[in-house]
């Protein structure tokens, strides 16, 4: 594996650690920005140069980093969300368990029996981002949050995806973009309504019927 | 215990001993260096850098004015902050090849004299009675409990890349030599260090040197009530422990057994400017955390080294 995909996928792993630990919206949303940057920069350090790996590139860029971070960002001016994260559980647990996900990636990806085996740290990564947006979808009260913490979990699984790029079609690849921005796009709009509804974007208080 | 490591020279090699004096002479001239490059980040003249050497000479000549509550405990304090830290350092392989004592698990050790510092300084203050104390003194216990397990992470990480259970090779040859195969983890390692000294040695963003408001400070607030010689060692005794988080620091960024004797002592010099330089950096542009957010960073750091570990062991 070339050291450079190395330094990206570390830098993944360690912007799943940024999720976690920042206080406030901007960062975290900063952070995802981040991640989607690496994940557009690594298929093409992983394979060889072609018209496929490029496009593939720059529409990951262009709405992991840039589409979706701004359409975070507008929804939180938008509905004027009060600009700090919520977690359930705290940010010092929520390190602690990430660094317990990230064991648990490496363990399961020693033995992950994968059809082609790819490089040592694009699985654990892979797992790792998987883990730690599940980390963030349940443990954040905002429902901005949650968006993010899906977010993080399609990363992973476009990061599972990459180990397989020589086989998977490309038009499969541009349908999970295309899937997960009308998701978003979905989740922004039902957001949004929540705010207006009922002037919070906790969505703990869905679980009581209001009048 | 191990027995001490194969009968090093009757005499400790010399270069060590010179680095050690080095390191011990350019020590209190650390927070100046930090204190400047904060004062003219920020437009101002700023004191001289070697501030302390001065306050340290005005300290020593000063009479011991002992506050009547305190017993031997008080006196006590000081001392073995200096006498634990100097020990520390002799352990540390300050030219990068031999440290003045080393044996097999001595980084355990490294960390336990200066957890006995601190265990000094915190019950001095908690001899005199004050509240004030109390506080300063729970406040660094609590921030301790969180920065011990991030160094001993580091050094664990450490003695994984090299495969060697002294400091003296942990810092040594092979470090250099693991550099190529896991630059990585070993990077990450020296960043969790960096952030572990901002707290070990109550510099920002975890504590702010600047003050002396007490409801802000961690651990200067302990130490109120010294005075005199006293409080001279209590503050020599701080910017040794920072020179010797800051010859960490530099030892992993910049193993140096390759190098001859006078070469290394000079990098080593040149290193703990740059830690300084890069504390006072990170102190201009870096507000104070809140208490409570302290913790989560020290976490941070530690979750920095468990990642290296988990990189090193993959």
């Amino acid at each position: 594996m070339p050291p450079a995909a190395q330094l990206l996928l570390l830098l993944v792993m360690l912007s799943d650690f940024a999720v976690l630990a920042t206080t406030r919206l901007s960062g975290c949303i900063r952070a995802l920005a981040a991640q989607g940057l690496l994940l557009g920069a690594l298929p093409l350090v992983l394979a060889p140069l072609s018209a496929h790996t490029v496009v593939l590139a720059l529409g990951t860029v262009a709405v992991k980093a840039v589409v979706l971070p701004r359409f975070l960002a507008w929804a939180i001016r938008e509905a004027s969300v009060r600009r700090e994260v919520e977690p359930l559980v705290g940010f010092v647990a929520s390190l602690l368990l990430g660094a317990g996900a990230v064991a648990l990636a490496f363990g399961i990806a020693a033995r992950l029996p994968l059809a082609r085996m790819p490089d040592a740290l694009l699985v654990p990564a892979a797992l790792a981002t998987l883990m730690i947006g599940f980390i963030v979808l349940t443990t954040r009260r905002k429902a901005i949050t949650q968006v993010v913490g899906y977010l993080m979990l399609e990363n992973g699984i476009y990061l599972f995806g990459l180990t397989q790029t020589a086989s998977v079609p490309f038009l499969l690849e541009l349908g999970v973009l295309l899937d997960v921005f009308v998701g978003v796009f979905v989740m922004g709009i039902v957001v949004f309504h929540i705010n207006r509804e009922i002037d919070s974007l906790d969505s703990e208080q869905l679980t009581e019927p209001a009048d | 215990m191990s027995p001490l490591s194969p009968p090093s020279p009757a005499l400790p090699a010399l270069p060590a001993l010179a680095a050690l004096a080095v390191l011990l002479l350019m020590a209190p001239a650390l927070p100046g260096i930090a204190v400047k490059t904060k004062a003219l980040l920020t437009g101002r003249r700023g004191a001289p850098v070697m501030q302390l050497y001065h306050d340290l000479w005005k300290l020593l000549r000063k009479r011991t004015l002992l506050n009547p509550a305190t017993t031997w405990l008080f006196r006590a304090g000081p001392v073995a902050v200096i006498v634990s830290t100097v020990a520390a350092a002799l352990l540390l392989p300050l030219d990068g090849r031999a440290a003045i004592l080393s044996f097999a698990g001595d980084l355990v050790a490294f960390a336990g004299l200066l957890a006995l510092g601190r265990f000094a300084l915190v019950l001095a203050g908690l001899d005199t009675g004050s509240s004030f104390e109390g506080m300063g003194a729970s406040r660094e216990v609590t921030f301790a409990a969180f920065a011990e397990p991030g160094l001993l992470l580091c050094l664990a990480a450490l003695a994984l890349a090299t495969g060697d259970l002294t400091l003296r090779g942990m810092l040594g040859a092979p470090l250099a030599a693991a550099w190529p195969r896991a630059a990585a983890p070993l990077a990450l390692v020296g960043i969790s260090l960096f952030v572990l000294l901002l707290a070990e040695c109550s510099r920002g963003p975890v504590d702010d040197p600047a003050t002396h408001l007490e409801l802000t400070m961690i651990h200067e607030v302990i130490v109120l009530d010294h005075g005199g010689p006293d409080f001279a060692l209590v503050l020599l005794g701080g910017a040794l422990k920072l020179a010797l988080f800051g010859a960490l620091v530099v030892g992993v960024f910049a193993p140096r057994a390759g190098l001859g004797a006078a070469a290394a002592i000079a990098v080593l010099a040149a290193g703990l400017a740059a830690v300084a330089v890069g504390v006072g950096v990170v102190e201009s542009v870096m507000a104070r955390l809140r208490l409570s957010r302290v913790p989560q960073l020290l976490v941070g750091a530690s979750a920095l080294a468990l990642f290296g570990i988990l990189l090193l062991l993959r």
